[in-house]
């Protein structure tokens, strides 16, 4: 407890009792924000207790901390392994059955986001009736949009179904490869329907493009800030969220690093520990941790591509950075255009790969000179995610660190909050209902994958406390 | 006649097991005309509003928070149901039973090989909850009266259940739909 005067309130997303991450802001004595944290609250150890497993479990193992998206742990860490059995060069099969998977996670996933989570508050406004602000009152009032939202998730389960085996914590890559390809039936009865996914996916740009555009001046200033953005980013420039080197711009759009080798990432990020969470803060060693923070994930991604490799994304591409007049888009609420583009893509390269006659070839694993250590990265739904492994000669893990997307945007989403606490909180010593919204809503544009928890399937419900200096409650105030 | 509560969450989980409850796809708009959803993520409910007929707990304990609200479960509602391996028997965040939580911590915190921790802080701020020594399944905690096994159960399996349940059918689940992996 501070032993100044300032007051503390207290925000707990899906309700302490959830515990994966809550918000306390501290009040000086003029009620103004003198700090606002986000908390997470759930350590696992995973670093330590997978040490001693045989490597060839570790795609399988790691998935397991976190079951929205799976496969990109599944695939980072196939990667890693990869290099391990000296079979990163996998046959075109293998290569391209893993893309398809990760396009389908990358399609689930951002689907799952935006008509679920997201789509009420867009929808019905960050003040609405929290009673109607929900999935369920989205399919009372917009039951199309509804349908089309559970079915391109659905679509994108199956995918990862049939090149993984199980939607959910699957078995499909392994060190070197893959184990099955895809069947001709398989394909067929994916290439029934992509043409309907295609166009939902047009629609939903459309939805996310025009609610940004008409809400411009309300969203720009909405928890926004300046600051860097990495992402991989393919040889030619062009988006890529399955391989490629890391690059990393300013605000402006000047390149800090650029087609780096991310095997040797530990040259050139660092993660702050602090005390009151039990996330890591990620910066880049060559500016600090005061100015070394960055975003990751889909506006991270549309900033560092020079373009994507998809026609009708590409045109997407080009609407949304004409708002910014080409230059990085540093807007919070701008995540959500970025990820229904991305959602576009993902289809794009869905029906480019399945019109592919690799996916049914049956060279599926390649080996080659053992190593000891290895990185393996990936671009998830989130942002990119880092997997690091050192193995010895008995095959057993030896070190693991992994950096997942969620971490490196723990400064940006604390910014935001802060950002938004600032706007909300400050001169009244008191908890409005404006705050409670916001503050919810400015953190699901990051899409944090802490909230597994908290926003997985609906919204969440929001508890502020606020306590004077001395630590009793004089407010208390729930989103119900 | 008011329709049946259910109440879900999760504790040391993955949020896989929600996951594959919502893979049954359009078969949530059914769920959703025989059960109101109470205190769960797929709502905005955070404190039970009354008595549950059934309550889905996933993930196992791995700090005090996790403690807390499974006995909270447990008191609110009359059928609780272990979801998944992590609930039924720590599942992966288990692994760490073996192995001492100051190790864990250390290899996290001060080992790693891009942590950055001049101080040597470990997290420790009130606001966040304490860890336990070890990884509990559900069981070890309260009474627990079904136990659905997979990583996590298939959505059928997951619908099955509860179709049953909530229909007072026995709970009949074919060899198919019972996985351990
Ligand atoms: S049982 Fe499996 S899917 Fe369910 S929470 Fe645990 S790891 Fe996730």
């Amino acid at each position: 407890m501070s032993t100044d005067k300032s007051k503390r309130i207290v925000i707990e997303p899906v309700t302490r009792v959830e515990g994966h991450g809550k918000v306390s802001i501290l009040l000086d004595e003029n009620n103004k924000v003198k700090q606002a944290r986000l908390h997470i609250v759930e350590f696992r150890g995973f670093e330590r207790f997978i040490q001693g497993r045989p490597f060839w479990e570790v795609p399988v193992l790691v998935q397991r901390l976190c079951g929205i998206c799976p496969v990109s742990h599944h695939l980072a860490a196939a990667k890693a392994m990869d290099i391990i059995v000296g079979g990163e060069n996998l046959t075109p099969t293998a290569e391209k059955v893993r893309r398809l998977m990760h396009y389908g996670q990358t399609l689930q996933s951002h689907a799952l986001h935006f008509f679920h989570l997201c789509s009420p508050d867009l929808l019905f406004g960050f003040d609405a009736d929290p009673a109607v602000r929900n999935v369920i009152g989205i399919a009372a009032k917009f039951p199309e949009l509804a349908v089309q939202g559970v079915m391109m998730r659905k679509f994108g389960q199956e995918i990862i179904k049939a090149t993984a085996g199980k939607k959910i914590h699957g078995t499909g890559a392994i060190p070197g490869g893959i184990n099955k390809n895809i069947s001709i039936e398989e394909r067929d009865d994916f290439l029934k329907d992509i043409d309907q996914m295609m166009e939902w996916s047009r629609g939903s740009v459309k939805i996310a493009k025009d609610y940004t555009i008409e809400n411009i001046d309300m969203l720009a200033p909405f928890g926004s800030f300046d600051s860097s953005h990495m992402s991989l980013i393919r040889a030619d420039g062009a988006m890529d969220l399955y391989h490629g080197g890391l690059r990393v711009i300013d605000f402006e759009g000047n390149k800090i690093l650029d087609h780096v080798d991310y095997q040797n990432y530990t040259d050139y990020i660092a993660e702050e520990v602090k005390s009151w969470s039990y996330m890591k803060f990620p910066f880049l060693k060559s500016l600090g941790t005061d100015k070394g923070w960055y975003r990751v994930g889909p506006l991270a991604r549309l900033n560092t591509c020079d373009f994507i490799d998809t026609p009708e994304a590409e045109a997407a591409r080009k609407e949304f950075m004409a708002v910014t007049n080409g230059k990085p888009n540093n807007i919070s609420m701008a995540y959500h255009w970025a990820r229904m583009i991305e959602l576009l893509h993902s289809v794009e390269k869905i029906k480019e790969l399945l019109n592919d006659p690799d996916l049914q070839g049956t060279d599926l694993v390649v080996k080659g000179d053992r190593r000891e250590e290895a990185v393996g990265l990936i671009e998830a739904p989130r942002g990119t995610l880092f997997h690091h492994y050192k193995v010895n000669e008995d095959d057993q893990v030896t070190m693991a660190n992994l950096i997942v997307s969620t971490t490196h945007n723990n400064v940006p989403m604390n910014t935001a909050v802060t950002k938004v606490a600032e706007e909300y909180i400050s001169g009244v010593p008191e908890i409005t209902e404006g705050l409670l919204n916001r503050v919810e809503v400015a953190i699901r544009a990051y899409d944090p994958c802490l909230s597994c928890a908290t926003h997985a399937m609906g919204k969440m419900p929001l508890v502020i406390t606020l306590y004077d200096h001395a630590g009793n409650e004089i407010d208390k105030k729930s989103k119900q | 006649m008011a329709k049946p509560k259910v109440a879900t969450t999760s504790l040391a989980g993955c949020f896989g097991c929600h996951m594959s409850l919502l893979d049954i796809d359009d078969r949530i708009l059914k769920l959703v005309e025989l059960v109101d959803f109470d205190k769960s993520p797929i709502d905005d409910i955070k404190e039970f509003t009354g008595q549950c007929a059934i309550g889905l707990v996933e993930g196992g304990c791995a700090n005090e928070e996790n403690v807390r609200v499974l006995q909270d479960f447990r008191k609110h509602c009359d059928i609780l149901i272990s979801v998944g391996d992590c609930a039924t028997m720590g599942g992966l965040p288990a692994l760490r039973n073996t192995i001492t939580l100051e190790e864990c911590l250390n290899e996290a915190y001060l080992d790693g090989p891009t942590v950055y921790n001049p101080d040597g802080v470990i997290p420790n701020d009130k606001e966040i909850p304490l860890c336990l020594d070890r990884v509990y399944p559900c069981n070890e905690v309260v009474k627990i009266d079904y136990n659905l096994p997979g990583c996590p159960p298939s959505a059928d399996t997951l619908w099955e259940a509860l179709v049953a349940l909530l229909t007072d059918k026995p709970v009949s689940l074919p060899y198919e739909l019972i996985k351990y992996d």
